[in-house]
């Protein structure tokens, strides 16, 4: 069953098709049952390709070359990393852009096992410039983001999850909380788990749902009043992914960062998408341990 | 800019030097390009909205393209001479940002015929009635890229579309039964002609297609392996 993101990607997109005639959506069978209606209504802007992922994104070029804005959807892994070349090339070198919308995100299909996983997705897009990379932790996060990306002709990168928040906390970068310890960067669905983690402790915690371009002056104002800066970075897709922004947004001041997320290592287990959370340290309790020991000066065990 | 017919274009090419390799493939490739600009393709240096495009997808060899681009008035015969230096639009692989009249930017094969087959679906979204046209090279075809296009163009009879292959024999393991038939069980027309007769090529290239894309084999003398 389609998450509530994904049917609320399908709605909006639906709607958005009606009004913007540039607008075109592009699907490789999966997913493409919640676009029948909006199909019937536009035959020849709502697409399905077939299994045919390569052809998904470079379908997405060529229609951007003829002044189209084309949305292209599928599982992250067969959305980013089977097609990635065609990313590379027939977007970025031809100098044009399109809304790439993910579902599945790193471990929302678990029991599907590694071919159903892409943890790396971000890494890999974060190599290619210009890419707008939204990581929406609510459906309403996502709809807003969904409706900026239909009306630019920019490359931009939804990921969409099943994993959610209680409630939207806002697009961009959102102070959620102060404290003088460290600083806690939740991105996307790991907010309301950082929330419950770091509940008692004196960190500040920033809210990230849109991650590339990293709002690195955001990150300045919310480490000013701390001596010496402790960053921690909790991303629900690879760990560390983005270290190296928070390494230029501080570089003329000393300071540490630690980089959870999800592990390079495959787990080789199925099971639920919270299991996984848990394996890799980003239930509540896992992400609290590692944030004292880390504020603490030590090593988690 | 200063226009030129094909008897300039050896001259053209010559300005050009370095990049042997790709020497052979930029000779095959001659015939094919200056019958589409010059009796095939509605399009001009003023590049309207609604011309045709054509996508070199090989990218290899582009000193034809670049004679031909300049015999028709696309960018100044000047340019060629700085043929691969640091600061000339004209690389090795043509760059669609820096050269004028180049649709596409390429050189990594197998991605021309699936851009060109989202810009067919897009002119057509749009009610822009334009044709696409696609020049590959049959080692090209080694790409399962084009098979998606291939394919979907085929059963969705995307009539807009034209494919020009180059066919110099130069898959390393060959088309038994030719090229062509892979293309021709996907419903798309096709015809086979000599690749420097340019008489023939127009006509191949003019024929009428209704309902299906359409593909014209060009052969020429095989050439060692374009190895890349």
């Amino acid at each position: 069953m389609a998450g509530i993101m994904r049917e609320r990607f399908a709605e909006v997109a639906t709607e958005l098709l009606d009004t913007n005639e540039r607008l075109a959506v592009l699907t490789a069978d999966l997913s493409a049952k919640l676009f029948d209606r909006a199909r019937a209504r536009h035959p020849e802007r709502v697409l399905n390709l077939g299994i045919r992922e390569q052809l998904l994104i470079s379908v997405a070029g060529g229609m951007a070359l003829a002044g189209m804005r084309p949305i292209a959807h599928s599982f992250a892994p067969f959305l980013v990393e089977r097609p990635f070349e065609q990313i590379k090339l027939d977007l970025n070198h031809q100098a044009v852009g399109a809304v790439l919308v993910s579902a599945g995100a790193s471990y929302d299909i678990a029991s599907g096992g590694r071919t159903h996983q892409s943890p790396g997705d971000v890494a890999l897009l974060s190599t290619l410039p210009g890419w707008t990379i939204h990581v929406p932790g609510h459906a309403d996060e996502a709809e807003a983001m969904l409706r900026a990306a239909a009306a630019s002709d920019d490359p931009v990168y939804l990921r969409l999850s099943n994993q959610t928040n209680e409630r939207p906390y806002g697009t961009g970068f959102r102070v959620l909380r102060t404290g003088e310890a460290g600083t806690v960067v939740a991105v996307g669905p790991l907010a309301d788990p950082v929330l419950a983690a770091t509940e008692g402790l004196p960190v500040t915690v920033v809210y990230a749902s849109t991650v590339r371009p990293f709002d690195r002056a955001a990150l300045r104002a919310a480490v000013a009043g701390q001596e010496h800066p402790a960053v921690v970075l909790v991303e629900p897709y690879l760990a560390g992914t983005s270290a190296q922004e928070v390494g230029e947004a501080l570089r003329d001041r000393p300071h540490r960062v630690l980089g959870l997320g999800v592990a390079r290592e495959e787990l080789r287990n199925y099971g639920t998408p919270r299991q996984h959370a848990i394996a890799h340290g980003l239930g509540s309790a896992g992400l609290r341990r590692s944030i004292v020991s880390f504020l603490a000066g030590t090593r988690a065990a | 800019m200063a226009r030129g017919g094909y008897e300039d274009l050896p001259r053209l090419m010559a300005a050009m030097t370095g990049d042997e390799k790709h020497a052979e493939a930029a000779a095959s490739t001659l015939d094919v390009l200056w019958v589409l600009y010059d009796q095939v393709l509605r399009v001009t240096p003023e590049m309207a909205a609604d011309r045709d495009r054509c996508y070199l997808s090989k990218g290899h060899g582009p000193q034809a393209y670049y004679a031909v681009l300049a015999a028709k008035g696309f960018l100044d015969a000047g340019e060629l001479e700085m043929f691969g230096a640091f600061r000339s639009p004209l690389g090795h692989h043509p760059d669609r940002v820096l050269v004028p009249g180049v649709e596409i930017s390429s050189g990594s094969l197998g991605h021309g015929l699936p851009l060109a087959v989202g810009t067919a679906l897009g002119l057509r979204a749009r009610g822009v009635t334009s044709n696409v046209w696609v020049l590959l090279g049959d080692g090209e075809l080694d790409e399962g890229s084009n098979f998606e296009a291939i394919a979907y163009a085929g059963r969705t009879g995307l009539e807009r579309l034209h494919v020009v292959v180059i066919d110099n024999h130069s898959a390393s393991h060959g088309w038994p039964g030719g090229l062509e038939t892979r293309f021709a069980v996907e419903g798309w027309s096709t015809e086979r002609v000599v690749g420097v007769d340019h008489a023939k090529l127009a006509a191949a290239c003019t024929a009428p297609h209704p309902g299906r894309p359409r593909l014209v084999v060009a052969e020429v003398e095989p050439t060692f392996p374009d190895l890349h």
